[in-house]
């Protein structure tokens, strides 16, 4: 039953022995110690386990762990670089937009993905894209601040 | 989940093979039902057999006879592919409106009709458009595919590998989703061909089906007014605490009105 993957993890490559059943979330969280991808609901709804999987945001309590072999992952822990915030991860700081921030890891990922897609989401195509992230604080009208707001300082970043 | 062994599979016919000689495998390809169906124990399979890694399972290809699109194409793959938006505007569309866009990431087409979950979308735009499913043993015309609630018409060591959708002179696909689940609480595609109309229902009922009468009176008239007085039966539609079947049965007249619409926008 025993396997190994490998694949990259947040720009470095890693290996673990793992079992066919064992859920990607579990490996990032249990092997590798990176706890920022949440367990919330366990059954793809509430996505507080969002992370990117070859550039593209999933959930991650949905996917095996042998899934991700060959792939490349990135989670909430590598997306602050030499130490600064993801401009994602500060216009959320800045617009007060987690309360518990039980939510905030797999929101956060998600609008990195949106971002990347769509460089200026209006209002509706932000709250379309969380369709699938909950906030049970009910946050999401600061989320969706942060979300535009990291959107321009983004493009400012980018001219 | 209970304990499986996990297979990436090289090919089609590797699939194929290991999947007809084991007792107890199941093909994985998103995994977006599969995964938290295993996780509720519904069912427990003794082996994964991955079909992710197959090149050949996967793309949009357009040609004179329609939409071929491979089975593990994703959810996102077919709703982003500029040139389907253009040509069968009805399934980016469709695809579009499936759960959310992680489900999107991973979910694919072939999945969601070999799931023939009821209250899928992607198997009311195949009936409606008069799809084909093309296995590694036969081609299944989509009104022989879909046979009841969770079963089609598949066998043993059957894999899907593409469908191909006719082009419809014109199409729409308009769902009422459930609000927690984005699952169609009622879904209707309508497609209308040279040949005639095609009218087919997701999520009222056990699985989907088509409408002959909606279907006559488009053919007479592709109008939403053409729908006017034209009532859906309630017999046999679901009936459970997102709906009770006669709300389903308003829903059905009401989606195929606004298929229409869009079919004609």
């Amino acid at each position: 039953m025993d396997a190994t993957v490998s694949f990259t993890l947040n720009g470095k490559n890693v290996s673990a022995e793992t079992t066919g059943a064992t859920l990607l979330v579990d490996l990032l969280r249990n092997h590798f110690g990176l706890t920022g991808a949440h367990v919330g609901c366990d059954t793809s709804q509430c996505g507080a386990c969002v992370i990117h999987v070859d550039g593209v945001s999933v959930k991650s309590c949905t996917m095996l762990a042998a899934q991700a072999d060959g792939s490349t992952v990135e989670t909430i822990e590598g997306l602050a670089a030499n130490g600064e915030l993801h401009p994602v991860q500060q216009a959320f700081h800045e617009h007060h937009a987690l309360q518990c921030g039980f939510c905030t890891p797999g929101m956060i990922m998600s609008a990195v993905d949106l971002l990347r897609r769509n460089p200026r989401p209006s209002e509706v195509e932000v709250r379309d894209w969380l369709e699938g992230n909950m906030c049970r604080c009910t946050g999401y009208h600061n989320i969706v601040k942060a979300v535009r707001a990291a959107a321009v300082a983004m493009g400012e970043q980018a001219s | 989940m209970r304990e499986f062994n996990y297979y990436r599979a090289g090919s089609v016919r590797d699939a194929a093979k290991r999947l007809g000689a084991s007792g107890n495998a199941m093909l994985l390809a998103g995994g977006m039902t599969l995964l938290p169906a295993l996780k509720m124990r519904l069912n427990e399979p003794g082996e994964l057999i991955d079909l992710a890694g197959i090149d050949e399972l996967r793309g949009v290809k357009l040609t004179r006879k329609g939409a071929h699109i491979g089975a593990t194409t994703t959810h996102a793959e077919v709703a982003g592919n500029v040139e389907l938006r253009a040509a069968v505007p009805v399934l980016p569309h469709a695809a579009e409106s499936i759960g959310d866009p992680q489900v999107r990431n991973r979910g694919t087409l072939g999945g969601s009709l070999a799931n023939n979950d009821p209250a899928a979308d992607y198997p009311a735009v195949a009936l409606a458009l008069g799809a084909t499913i093309f296995t590694n043993k036969r081609k299944i015309s989509a009104d022989d595919f879909f046979v009841g609630m969770f079963e089609t018409a598949l066998g043993r060591g059957e894999v899907v590998t593409q469908v191909l959708f006719p082009k419809p002179q014109r199409a729409g696909y308009a769902k009422f989703p459930n609000p927690a689940t984005r699952y169609a609480l009622v879904g209707v595609c309508v497609a209308q061909f040279k040949t005639g109309v095609r009218v087919a229902v997701t999520g009222a009922g056990a699985s989907v089906y088509r409408l002959p009468e909606f279907e006559d009176a488009l053919d007479a008239d592709f109008s939403e007014v053409a729908l006017d007085g034209l009532t859906a039966s309630a017999a046999n539609l679901n009936d459970d605490m997102h709906a009770g079947a006669d709300y389903r049965a308003h829903l059905v007249s009401v989606m195929a009105r606004r298929a229409v619409s869009l079919a004609l926008d």
